[in-house]
């Protein structure tokens, strides 16, 4: 993997101005985050429409090592503060995911949308869970990557930049995670 | 503007108060901000979650948790000309690039220290220059900076530490060094600010590990520990979230603000200015809010008689702070003694309140005669330009304010009778 994403910044540094409107540094992207920022990898995020407030907020923290990652912890060190907003304002322009083709289980998802409406997601998150400034977009977002990240904030092995999200699921049991991701990834 | 000392006193005496007083109440203090009933009930959460009260409506949904920017606001890019103080007083620039600027405190030499919550730092700010040194790095929300002896005291999340003669080493300063961590890793209301006391021990609030919560034993409570972490013992409790106390410098009592909790409606409850009369007092939460509002969720069964009433209102959700009192003799009299709060600002609350620095006047007896706004400017069209955090007076007598919007310190000076 990292000799993958080594060659792929090789090939991009010679590459250089193939993609003008693109911020330089946004062409290591794809090789995780998939093309467009739809991510066809396992517990990796699709990035596309994403909040930019958030992204900088994340890429900052991966940078200062607030929040850590093997892959992208090393790729943030070379990222200046005007990278971050380059980078972030360029990932919201990028299409949003689309829901999966499996709408999933009309029951579960019915079952699951009383939990997310109890559980009030959309108080932060919006109606559309599309977020909003430093509250990440979630719709649609890879149900694998959903269910690590929820599980993280509640065990706090993902410190959030701020305690929001440590708050909300210190009531919310593992087997409700598995719902709420399950529901969010497919939601339309 | 005067806030609700008045009515406060009366309802103090009085020992209860129903939810109509309150409400007219605030409509006498604030005419323009119209009463929103819950039209809706909201579905039951289940105890101590964070939303709880929370409505459906799209009001409601327009509200969430504000984070300022991790990177700080360009010196020349600050809003300092819109800021406004009283007259004679003016407002400038004393540091920028202090990324979320939070607890302030100055060393013996002048230095100026900062700490942080959404990021890992504690800085240095330098007397003469101003420059901005970062002197610890890689903690986990170091909000909480003291100073006694030539040593400063860090508060991180969970733990108390210590660096020693600092002020002599800011350019390869010690690792801090552990000294208390009997404490809760909650991140909900974890982040702490501290202080050394007249009794020349540290004191340190442990927040309510959420919105509104049970009560237990080891949370919303301030303790205080000796120099060497020995001695912890519970000095209050019933405090949701303390982010600034200080002592008067002539009773030697400890005042102290706390955060009212989020949800219960546009206008209450207001966050509070307590004052500690005596070791072990309950200032009523989860039970009771601003001394006269009994909890919908946790308050039955109980009475807002037996706990301690504040002696101010603060505004509801406004989050006020960090607080100083004034010793200092570069402002006019009438400042002296008077206490400086900061108010971060609301976030649950459709028109935003606070986001300024106020002024309490205290009487003889320690009770509050007035809360005046000081330092305003930092909401536009409902927006925050910046968000202030502590208060520190200078030793030249001049007042530090942080904003941690922004990353900067602000510096007031009185510079004469301009009236």
């Amino acid at each position: 993997m990292k000799k993958a994403l080594l060659s792929l910044l090789a090939v991009s540094a010679l590459a250089g101005t193939a993609y003008a409107a693109v911020p330089e540094k946004a062409e290591q992207c794809p090789a995780c985050h998939g093309e467009n920022g739809q991510s066809q990898t396992e517990e990796i995020p699709s990035l596309g429409g994403q909040q930019p407030a958030y992204t900088l907020i994340q890429l900052y923290m991966f940078r200062e090592k607030l929040r850590t990652s093997e892959r992208m912890s090393p790729i943030a060190q070379d990222l200046t503060d005007d990278d971050l907003h380059s980078l972030s304002d360029f990932i919201a322009t990028l299409p949003k995911p689309k829901p999966p083709a499996d709408a999933g289980d009309p029951a579960r998802m019915a079952a699951a949308k009383g939990l997310v409406d109890k559980e009030h997601c959309n108080s932060c998150h919006g109606a559309d869970f599309s977020g909003r400034d430093n509250i990440p977009r979630i719709a649609n977002q890879r149900e694998d990557y959903l269910l690590k990240t929820l599980r993280d904030y509640k065990s706090n092995k993902r410190a959030g930049y701020d305690a929001s999200m440590a708050e909300v699921l210190n009531s919310i049991t593992d087997t409700q995670i598995v719902e709420l991701a399950y529901y969010v990834a497919r939601v339309r | 503007m005067a806030y609700r000392t008045d009515f406060l006193r009366r309802t103090a005496l009085a020992g209860f108060v129903g939810l109509i007083a309150i409400t007219a109440s605030a409509q006498e203090q604030q005419p323009a901000a119209p009463q929103q009933p819950q039209a809706q009930a909201p579905q039951p959460l289940p105890p101590g979650s964070a939303l709880a009260g929370r409505p459906d409506n799209p009001e409601a949904a327009k509200l969430a948790p504000v984070s300022s920017p991790p990177l700080p606001t360009p010196a020349d890019k600050l809003p300092t000309a819109k800021l406004k103080v009283p007259p004679g007083f003016s407002v400038e620039v004393y540091a920028a690039g202090v990324g979320n600027a939070r607890s302030l405190r100055e060393g013996a030499k002048g230095t100026v220290f900062v700490g942080s919550r959404t990021l890992d730092k504690v800085y240095a700010i330098t007397p003469t220059d101003h420059k901005v040194k970062v002197i610890a790095s890689g903690l986990h929300r170091p909000n909480g900076v003291a100073f006694k002896d030539g040593t400063l005291y860090i508060a991180e999340l969970s733990q108390i530490s210590k660096i020693e003669n600092i002020e002599d080493n800011l350019d390869n300063p010690a690792k801090p060094t552990v000294i208390y961590d009997d404490l809760p890793k909650d991140e909900a209301h974890g982040w702490k600010f501290i202080s050394i006391g007249p009794d020349n021990k540290l004191y340190i609030p442990i927040g309510q590990p959420g919105n509104n919560e049970p009560r237990d034993p080891k949370h919303a409570q301030i303790r205080r520990i000796n120099l060497d972490g020995s001695g912890a013992e519970v000095v209050a409790i019933g405090v949701r979230n303390t982010v600034g106390f200080d002592w008067s410098p002539t009773s030697k009592e400890l005042y102290f603000t706390d955060n009212g909790r989020d949800w219960m409606s546009e206008d209450v409850p207001e966050d509070k200015l307590n004052r500690l009369t005596k070791v072990g007092e309950d200032f009523g939460v989860p039970y009771c809010y601003q001394g006269n509002i009994s909890d919908p969720e946790f308050g039955w069964g109980h009475s807002c008689t037996d706990y301690t009433p504040p002696v101010a209102l603060m505004g509801a959700h406004t989050a006020t702070l960090g607080m100083r009192f004034y010793t200092g003799s570069m402002f006019p009299a009438e400042y002296k003694d008077a206490i400086f709060v900061a108010r971060h600002g609301s976030w649950n609350r459709s028109k935003k309140l606070g986001g300024d620095v106020v002024v309490v006047k205290l009487n003889k007896d320690g009770s509050v005669k007035s809360v005046t706004p000081f330092l305003t400017g930092f909401i536009a069209d409902n927006n925050y330009l910046g968000r202030p955090v502590d208060v520190q007076p200078l030793k030249d007598g001049s007042l530090l304010v942080s904003d941690d919007w922004n990353g900067a310190v602000y510096r007031v000076t009185y510079k004469g009778k301009a009236k």
